[in-house]
């Protein structure tokens, strides 16, 4: 792993792309990374696109800007894909993640000529299989550590199981599909 | 054992005033203002403090009510940002002339217009002559650490006045960072009861609080305020001293980063210090070009002879803000550096450069043209511009 690795979240207000670069600064923290997770903020609406950042590195991390090359970069939204260039910026030895039913020929018409790796993962089919509702960041979430390999997969799937125990301790009928989710979008993703 | 976390910024204030469970905070829990007094107005819904939480319509009232319970005796705080902040103007000024010992989250963010809620120093650079002490951040770590630090400042017998503690909107405020948290007993320890000297509530001492000064009596205020900001100075420090025997984190006026032989230097407020000290490794690895940094902590009052000293041996000097002042001239902390610098006869050359209004991003490689321009006139002397903005679109440009 790089000393510090730089992901890009595009995604549109409400779809929860912030929520997911949150949660992955979160999952990070604890296996004990320094971590940044942040959001770019505009004119807050649902359905605007947003971006959201993180940085993970082994060591402290002082820079405070945006990202302009990632590493990674996810998309939650392939609607983004005509008017944002999603992989500008973008490492080649990278990859870029994107949610989609669409085929990776099809997608990479839109990626203007990026030379790294595409992984399309549906995340919507996966949520609905899972949880019976459309919740498309727990999938992306779950992809992005596959793809970057920023932890093994068993200490994800343990530390995200534990905060989903901290989270819906009123509802813990949902835990067993959100880790499914979870883990039909690794399996999807490598 | 320090507590490991991972917060915001404005989560990390939250924590502290939960640690310090402060006795009143009259807020204005919406926008323009933070999430700060949302995250307050949890805790104490959960019993988790016992702070009396006022709500208000304005933050006129929130600093106007917060004024009164600081006069009243109380340990009072408040939360705002932009122009929450504009709107507690008047109020700033009564606060300090009170000599109340308040203490205010300050999310730093621009003010209208246009309208725009990103980080920007205008609203607390307006500020900055209204008597209030100004502690600023580059991280989370540090606003959770001024914002300790503040009560014991502003409560000093020798200061008595109160306090802003300042972060970058967005960038720390609502950015998740690695931050180690200080123990509940210890933060409760090191802040202290609050006993105010002389108070309302005190029935054995009667007293009136904001009355009318005519002229044979305004001006000595005045001298007074100035003699507090005056005796601050050494109050900053020994608190700081403390924290740093309880954490191990060392505070002072500013940092110094890399200056010990630094020919080219940046003076700089806020999260983009944490920026410049990466330019700063990279160019010290790839060319060992002698490049340092100071980032100012506390810009009420201004450390003019300490920030002259570390600057004496410098070729030419980068002063950075994050506000306009409109002078056509300089910026606000390009002013003070510079008469700083006149006042030790140091004739460095000094440029200032305008960034990040309104939230506009600053790079590493900002920095490093940053410091290739300060090489540049160092070697010829010649200073085509001055004041310059940095980051500027230019008609030319392709960028939206």
């Amino acid at each position: 792993m790089k000393d510090t690795v730089e992901i890009r979240w595009h995604g549109r207000g409400g779809q929860g792309a912030k929520t997911a670069a949150l949660l992955l600064a979160d999952v990070a923290f604890k296996t004990g990374k320094y971590v940044q997770g942040f959001p770019e903020y505009g004119p807050e609406r649902m359905g605007a696109p947003i971006t959201a950042y993180n940085r993970i590195s082994a060591s402290p991390i002082t820079v405070h800007s945006n990202i302009y090359e990632p590493d990674y970069v996810v998309v939650v939204d392939e609607s983004l894909l005509d008017s944002i260039d999603v992989t500008k910026g973008l490492n080649p030895k990278g990859a870029v993640i994107i949610n989609s039913t669409r085929s990776k020929e099809e997608i990479e018409e839109h990626l203007h000529g990026y030379q790294g790796a595409v992984y399309i993962v549906d995340a919507k089919e996966i949520s609905m299989k899972a949880l019976g509702k459309n919740y498309p960041n727990s999938p992306m979430l779950a992809a992005t550590v596959a793809v970057s390999k920023i932890m093994e997969r068993e200490e994800f799937l343990a530390e995200m199981k534990a905060s989903f125990q901290h989270k819906f301790a009123k509802k813990p009928e949902v835990i067993d599909g959100n880790m499914m989710a979870l883990e039909l979008a690794f399996k999807a993703a490598v | 054992m320090a507590v490991r976390e991972r917060l915001s910024g404005n989560e990390a204030v939250a924590y502290a005033i939960k640690q310090v469970n402060p006795d009143v905070m009259p807020a204005f829990p919406i926008t323009p203002s933070t999430e700060i007094p949302q995250y307050v107005a949890n805790y104490i819904a959960n019993g988790q403090i016992d702070t009396e939480f006022i709500h208000v319509e304005s933050e006129h009232s929130a600093m106007s009510a917060t004024i009164g319970a600081s006069a009243a005796g109380a340990r009072a705080i408040t939360a705002t940002s932009s122009c929450g902040m504009a709107l507690m103007w008047e109020e700033l000024y009564v606060a300090a002339s009170n000599r109340l010992p308040i203490v205010l989250a300050l999310v730093n963010r621009a003010l209208s217009g246009p309208i725009n809620i990103n980080a920007d120093h205008s609203d607390s650079m307006g500020a900055r002559d209204s008597g209030w002490i100004q502690i600023y951040a580059e991280s989370n770590q540090e606003v959770y650490d001024n914002f300790i630090q503040a009560f014991p400042i502003a409560e000093d017998q020798r200061v008595h006045l109160p306090v802003m503690v300042c972060q970058d909107g967005f960038i720390t405020s609502h950015g998740v960072e690695n931050i180690l948290l200080v123990e509940d007993d210890k933060v409760k320890q090191f802040v202290g009861e609050y006993e105010p000297e002389h108070y309302l509530l005190n029935e054995t001492e009667r007293m009136a609080v904001g009355p009318y000064a005519v002229s044979n009596y305004y001006m000595e205020t005045k001298r007074a305020q100035r003699q507090a900001m005056c005796s601050a100075r050494e109050v900053i420090l020994e608190v700081a001293a403390r924290f740093e025997e309880m954490t191990g984190r060392k505070y002072s006026f500013f940092e110094e980063y890399q200056m010990e032989d630094a020919e080219y230097a940046v003076v700089i407020i806020g999260s983009a210090a944490g920026t410049c000290k990466a330019a700063i490794e990279e160019i010290r690895a790839t060319t060992g070009k002698k490049v340092g940094l100071i980032k100012i902590r506390v810009f009420r009052p201004f450390p003019e002879e300490e920030i002259a000293k570390a600057l004496s041996h410098v070729k030419s000097v980068a002063v950075m803000d994050r506000s306009e002042m409109f002078a056509a001239t300089s910026g606000p902390l390009g002013a003070e550096v510079r008469a700083a610098m006149y006042q030790a006869h140091n004739t460095a050359d000094v440029v200032n450069y305008f960034y990040g209004l309104g939230g506009r991003d600053i790079t590493v490689s900002d920095f490093k043209k940053v410091y290739d321009n300060l090489e540049m006139i160092a070697k010829t002397h010649v200073v085509t511009e001055m004041y310059e903005y940095i980051g500027l679109r230019s008609a030319q440009s392709e960028e939206v």
